[in-house]
């Protein structure tokens, strides 16, 4: 009998595209022959509107990149203008940073692992994994008036001190988490179904993904040790023990299972920052005018979905000559091809989900 | 902070080991080493391959206009091996605006190097899919070229 192959767009609304994207799929059958994504529809020139406002303004332009861990990204952002000006911050700042940004992971995470469940078919445990997050954004809230779009760390420090009652509250969180992990262990990780879908699916080798520049639970889930945190130490990560969770095959199990370890050691080292907090200003001496000497900097951090680095050059001027940001989901949203291929279309939604790409930040 | 390469090799040193016209520029975290767009391929496969160096992943990689001086072509380096930190650059004039692609090198710079061709216009010879990546593909001009300004709000 002669087959032929056939084209299925995907997207470009899909639910678990977190944003839009549109994967053009070449299937033999149902299984995937070719996988394209497809992007660019979100693309609102960032870059261009940076290098074209004060190193101040740039911030809130890095909240809109990756919305759901906005907190790296102004923490990024700000390193590179403290660099580029070596600046010191605040050692209560610094702190605060900390909190805020291993918050902002665990929210992320769970924002990844949620959604991945409910694409395969569990909403029940998309709604708690929502449901805690809200814990979170609600703590977001009360320090800075926003839930997603923060602007609240800044080139010198932090936007403004923690409100009364706030550690109280974070430590509130921290006690309840450790029962929120058992809830997703028995509903989500111990499920059969779901363990069937998820382990030897879209294997991926180290090295292989070393070469694809993947960083991140993508990178971690295949073995390679390489966490920004602990490879290239900004601000004060040197201070606090944490573990680097590795995976062993980089199938979509290990994807899902290194965030699962991560939000765990996100919470480790905000229980050792809220011990260690010390009083005092969160705000480094900065010029109202920032204008940084002529250079430039790349500055990498660890975000949740991976490396996201800013290189800035400066021409002395207020504002950047040249903003650019490299954002680990366009990077590891490379990959989909190459993992899609010789699985089943059902698989495509899993392998996209343990990508955790966000749109905002792949198109930027 | 991870070591630059720069901490540990000059100018003449890693001339003579990348066997290439290589020059420093910058200093302290601004510091570069520029290398000739004819020698970029063959210093690239040594910074890899070379255990000294490896180099093994393409962190990031961008360009700047520099208007009347053409582009330059940014790549920021990284060892996991020796966890150390190097940016190079290679520069190509304005109306010429190529450079070899080094997608054979790190497969990672497939996207990457699509995104500097939408949004600055400078091509990469050799590359197997040299389309628009963000923009449409009617749309004209390169948004991130100095000379495209930035349209008022209406």
């Amino acid at each position: 009998m002669q087959t032929q192959t056939y084209e299925l767009n995907f997207g470009p609304q899909h639910p678990s595209t977190h944003g839009v994207l549109r994967i053009v799929l070449e299937l033999d059958g149902e299984v995937v022959v070719k996988a394209t994504p497809v992007i660019g529809y979100l693309h609102r020139g960032i870059e261009k509107i940076c290098e074209n406002r004060t190193y101040i303004q740039t911030v809130p332009f890095t909240d809109r990149m990756d919305y759901l861990a906005g907190m790296g990204n102004n923490l990024g952002i700000s390193q590179a203008v403290e660099k580029l000006m070596g600046v010191e911050v605040p050692e209560r700042a610094e702190y605060i940073r900390v909190i805020m940004c291993e918050l902002s992971r665990i929210a992320s995470h769970m924002i990844c692992c949620g959604s991945l469940v409910q694409d395969l078919g569990g909403v029940t445990g998309f709604v708690f994994f929502i449901r805690d997050r809200e814990d979170i954004l609600e703590l977001f809230n009360r320090a800075c008036g926003a839930r997603m779009t923060f602007n609240y760390i800044r080139p010198g420090g932090v936007a403004q001190d923690l409100p009364d009652g706030w550690v109280a509250q974070c430590r509130k969180f921290l006690a309840d988490f450790k029962g929120m992990m058992e809830t997703y262990d028995k509903l989500v990780v111990g499920n059969e179904i779901f363990q069937m879908r998820m382990k030897g699916v879209a294997p991926l080798s180290g090295e292989r993904a070393i070469a694809m520049s993947a960083t991140g639970g993508v990178l971690r889930a295949s073995g390679v040790d390489y966490d920004v945190r602990k490879a290239d130490p900004y601000g004060i990560y040197d201070r606090f023990d944490f573990k680097v969770p590795l995976g062993t095959k980089g199938d979509n199990w290990d994807r899902f299972m290194v965030r699962m370890e991560e939000m765990e050691q996100s919470a480790r080292i905000i229980e050792q920052a809220l011990d260690q907090l010390p009083e005092g200003p969160i705000m480094g001496k900065i010029p109202k005018a920032i204008k940084p000497p002529a250079g430039e900097v790349y500055h990498r951090i660890e975000n949740a979905k991976g490396e996201i680095g800013f290189y800035v050059v400066s021409d002395g001027s207020l504002k950047p000559y040249r903003w650019h940001a490299r954002r680990a989901a366009m990077i590891n949203l490379q990959l989909m091809d190459e993992l899609c291929r010789g699985f089943k279309i059902g698989d495509v939604v899993a392998i996209l989900g343990t990508l955790d790409p966000v749109l905002g930040e792949v198109d930027c | 902070m991870a070591n630059n390469l720069l901490d540990q090799f000059s100018q003449d040193e890693l001339a003579a080991r990348l066997q290439a016209e290589v020059e420093v520029s910058g200093e302290g975290v601004s510091r570069a080493v520029v290398v000739p767009k004819e020698q970029l391929l063959a210093v690239m496969e040594k910074l890899l391959r070379e255990p000294d160096f490896a180099f093994d992943m393409l962190s990031d990689l961008t360009s700047v206009d520099r208007k009347d001086a053409g582009f330059e072509v940014v790549y920021q380096l990284f060892s996991l091996k020796h966890l150390c930190d190097l940016r190079v650059k290679t520069r190509t004039a304005a109306e010429e605006a190529q450079v070899p692609t080094v997608t054979g090198i790190w497969p990672g710079a497939d996207w990457m190097e699509r995104e500097v061709f939408d949004l600055m216009g400078v091509t990469f010879a050799g590359h197997p899919n040299m389309t628009r990546l963000l923009l449409p593909d009617e749309f004209e001009g390169h948004p991130l070229r100095k000379d495209f300004k930035l349209q008022p709000r209406a």
